[in-house]
């Protein structure tokens, strides 16, 4: 373990002492399991097997208990995300007009599948469903940001301008 | 709102802050600096109005103009035009499409004629993240109402008149409900806002939550009083991540104001809500897999009986109501449930926010009396199919509705009458499809859903709905007999009465409507093996007229796996093995030469 995750991990042990559960009924603990893990992914990026085994100390739980929670919602993710995830809207109104095939066309730009990142750390790529931006949809949604009226001509140009931002951020 | 003349009202929801709404509000700040105009002209930042489409949307009023897909450089002629000169911006106001005419004033506009915005009132109109100008609009006192003049049984009695179904999906009788978890024996009992909102492309709640938050909140206080619980969750979806913010923000102003916390108002009735986040599953929609979320579990649903209302959350008494369901409440305990029964059909009064979405001129959400028709909607308000294209179906009610052809465009819209069509209400989400949009292709794309989303708890859902999407991906990839059919009714049906929880029960809807209403697209595909609107690739196939081809070249030179031969000036042919149906030759012949059936 690098110390960076160390930190980190002492960061996400930290938020669960804010929400001063000692002594509380364990069923009142376990009820904050997932806006923990929600927090500790906020944190990490993701959710490697230490930090599951540090919140189920914390709460009380069974590592096992956790591990059930962490992969039964698609919210959370035990494999580290690239630095910009691209999450592309495969929502109904997204479907229709059009993000499928917007979603093939990604993966081959990326030369990656689904949850994969890209050989220089940059993207990976993820299906979500709806971004509540049906509006203007197709929507695909890198960080906060949602792109919106997606055209495929519009992506190379999108992707360009995040791997320009990832130049200025020195990595 | 005293000291100001005029007033800059910017939508600040999801559809137009993703277009630049927020950089709209900087620059609006920064100009009527610039002018001296701070004092006179008050900037709002509102939730969703609905017309996302043609967003960002920004609303000056008093003289209710309407402007759209405003940018921000359109800021500075709309200050020195409008504000400080009186003369609409021209160019920047809406165009219905049907009749070609600048609509300058909002009450015009087709879009919100036949709209009776109840839900919505305050969605686009006030800021919501500023609680007084909630309780300027008759904010909080129908639960100073309720607190101080009503009986528990008096709020129960309103709301049972008012025939208020949940708007969730069931439409199960809100004073109903509230009555048998008032009567249920617990030392505690709570409140939940389901607000999930798991069909995808489905927006409304998401709305109401960033426009109004406050309307939700004193819904679930006004609930909370009526059946004796102290305590209340919000299950929120994460990924909304604003609506999330303002909810937050406006719990802590209400806290403030002394409506929510020890002794509301001053009375001894003491409530306070937290927020839960969801993450990512479907079936947490589903009431009894939402409280073992809360619970820190995972969201498998268990089966009713003993419903919630008896025992739900932590075995306690628990009332689950959809956060349009809640918004609905103050207005009906303020205006009385005989003003709420004049809207709407006599089974299912009152109004409904629906999404439209897909292939529509105004995507956006709208709110409508129930009994309205769907032509209503998807003409009149909506602005008829994009394109000029032919209308086919809509849907409604997402992975668990199904798909309505054009003969019933003329059915009024309630609970009941949609059950009968084969679909559902559900959250009211509306998806047109037009004729480019294959049938078959979308119950596969609903199924794929279901697949997805199973728990994985009972065996009808995990393993039949993943035979059913078998069965489908033989159809579309030309593989299928034609009993296959019959295969698909009967499996449907066997999974809709053995499912263990609504998600089961309800996922073949969209195959069995389907195939009811489109038999011959299925036909098609199977007999013929052909994809009438093109959509399933492995049914199409490109060919190349030598008649027209000119021997350009072009073809050959974009076809990503060299299935295209041919020399200079000579007809090219398509080598059918090799070719992939990606389309590129199809997009880059200029002559015509090359077909797709
Ligand atoms: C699979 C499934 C998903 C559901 N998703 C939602 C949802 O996203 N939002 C919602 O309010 N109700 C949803 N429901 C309905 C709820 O179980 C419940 O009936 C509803 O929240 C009750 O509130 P109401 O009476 O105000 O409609 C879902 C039901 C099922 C079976
Ligand atoms: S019907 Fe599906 S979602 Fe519902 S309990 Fe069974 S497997 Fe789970
Ligand atoms: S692009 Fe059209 S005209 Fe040119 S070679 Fe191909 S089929 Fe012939
Ligand atoms: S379906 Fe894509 S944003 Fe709603
Ligand atoms: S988000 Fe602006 S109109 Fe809907």
């Amino acid at each position: 373990m690098n110390e960076t995750m160390e930190m980190k991990l002492r960061d996400v042990a930290d938020y669960v002492d804010t929400l001063k559960l000692e002594g509380k009924d364990q069923e009142v603990k376990r009820s904050y399991l997932i806006h923990t893990l929600h927090k500790a992914q906020e944190i990490i990026g993701y959710l490697p097997v230490e930090v599951q085994k540090l919140i189920a100390k914390k709460l009380g739980l069974h590592a096992s208990e956790v591990y059930g929670v962490v992969s039964f919602y698609n919210y959370f993710t035990m494999k580290p995300k690239g630095l910009y995830p691209i999450n592309l809207c495969l929502g109904t109104a997204c479907y229709v007009r059009g993000s499928g095939p917007l979603y093939e066309e990604l993966k081959k730009l990326l030369g990656v599948e689904e949850g994969e990142v890209t050989s220089d750390g940059i993207f990976s790529l993820h299906a979500v469903r709806c971004l509540g931006a049906c509006g203007l949809a197709p929507v695909l949604m890198i960080g906060e940001k949602v792109h919106g009226r997606l055209k495929k001509e519009d992506l190379p140009r999108i992707l360009e301008e995040y791997r320009q931002l990832a130049k200025t951020q020195n990595v | 709102m005293g000291k100001y003349k005029q007033f800059i009202l910017i939508c600040g929801g999801t559809g137009c802050s993703s277009s630049g709404s927020g950089d709209i509000i900087d620059s609006f700040n920064k100009a009527l600096e610039e002018k001296g105009l701070k004092d006179e002209v008050q900037i709002v930042r509102t939730g969703c109005f609905g017309f996302c489409e043609q967003g960002p949307i920004v609303k000056v009023l008093p003289d209710d103009t309407f402007y759209v897909k405003v940018t921000e450089k359109d800021v500075e002629n709309i200050v020195n035009e409008h504000i400080i000169k009186g003369r609409r911006v021209q160019r920047l106001l809406y165009v219905e499409p049907s009749e070609k005419e600048k609509i300058e004033e909002y009450i015009k506009m087709p879009f919100y004629k036949k709209q009776i915005r109840v839900v919505l009132r305050n969605a686009g109109a006030i800021n919501p993240e500023n609680v007084e100008e909630y309780i300027a609009n008759d904010g909080y006192s129908a639960l100073a109402k309720a607190l101080t003049e009503m009986s528990q049984d008096d709020v129960l009695k309103s709301i049972s008149d008012s025939g208020l179904r949940g708007r969730g999906g069931g439409g199960f009788p809100t004073g109903m409900k509230w009555s048998f978890a008032k009567r249920a024996k617990g030392d505690k009992k709570y409140i939940i806002c389901n607000a999930d909102e798991g069909d995808p492309g489905a927006f409304m709640d998401r709305s109401v939550m960033e426009g109004d938050p406050h309307s939700v909140i004193e819904g679930m206080s006004i609930a909370a009083y009526a059946i004796g619980a102290q305590k209340g969750y919000v299950y929120i979806r994460a990924e909304y991540p604003l609506a999330v913010q303002r909810l937050r923000k406006a719990l802590n102003d209400a806290r403030e104001y002394g409506f929510l916390g020890e002794n509301v108002m001053g009375t001894n009735f003491s409530f306070d809500i937290e927020v839960r986040l969801g993450a990512g599953a479907f079936v947490c929609g589903e009431e009894t897999a939402l409280i073992h979320s809360i619970e820190g579990k995972r969201g498998e649903p268990t089966s009713k009986p003993p419903f919630p209302a008896n025992s739900g959350l932590w075995k306690k008494p628990t009332v689950i109501n959809n956060v349009e369901t809640l918004a609905q409440i103050p207005v009906i305990l303020l205006k009385g449930a005989d003003w709420f029964r004049k809207l709407g059909t006599e089974k299912s009064p009152g109004t409904k926010v629906f999404a439209l979405a897909g292939a529509i001129n105004n995507v956006g959400l709208v709110e409508v009396p129930m009994g309205i028709t769907l032509r209503e909607i998807l003409y009149e308000i909506g602005g008829g199919i994009r394109n000029n294209k032919q209308f086919k179906a809509v849907q409604t009610g997402g992975p668990s509705g199904g798909c309505i052809p054009a003969k019933y465009l003329d059915t009024p819209i309630d609970f009941d009458n949609l059950i009968a069509l084969g679909s559902m209400m559900g959250s009211g989400g509306m998806i047109v499809m037009d004729e480019d949009t294959c049938m078959v292709d979308v119950s596969k794309f609903y199924l794929e859903f279901t697949v997805d989303e199973s728990c994985g708890k009972c065996t009808p859902c995990r393993i039949g709905n993943y035979r059913l999407h078998e069965v489908l991906e033989r159809i579309t990839s030309g593989r299928a007999v034609i009993e296959d059919l019959d295969k698909l009714e009967q499996l449907g049906n066997v999974i809709k009465d053995t499912a263990l929880c609504g998600l089961g029960q309800t996922s073949p809807n969209p195959i069995l409507s389907t195939i009811n209403y489109f038999r011959d697209e299925y036909v098609a595909h199977i007999q013929d093996k052909k994809c009438p609107a093109g959509v399933c690739k492995n049914l199409i196939r490109y060919d190349i007229n030598p008649a027209k081809c000119v021997g350009c070249t072009a073809c050959a030179r974009v076809c990503p796996v060299q299935a295209i031969t041919g020399t200079v000036k000579k007809a090219h042919v398509i080598d059918q093995d090799k070719c992939i149906k990606c389309g590129a030759c199809y997009a880059t012949c200029r002559f015509g030469a090359i077909s797709k059936i």
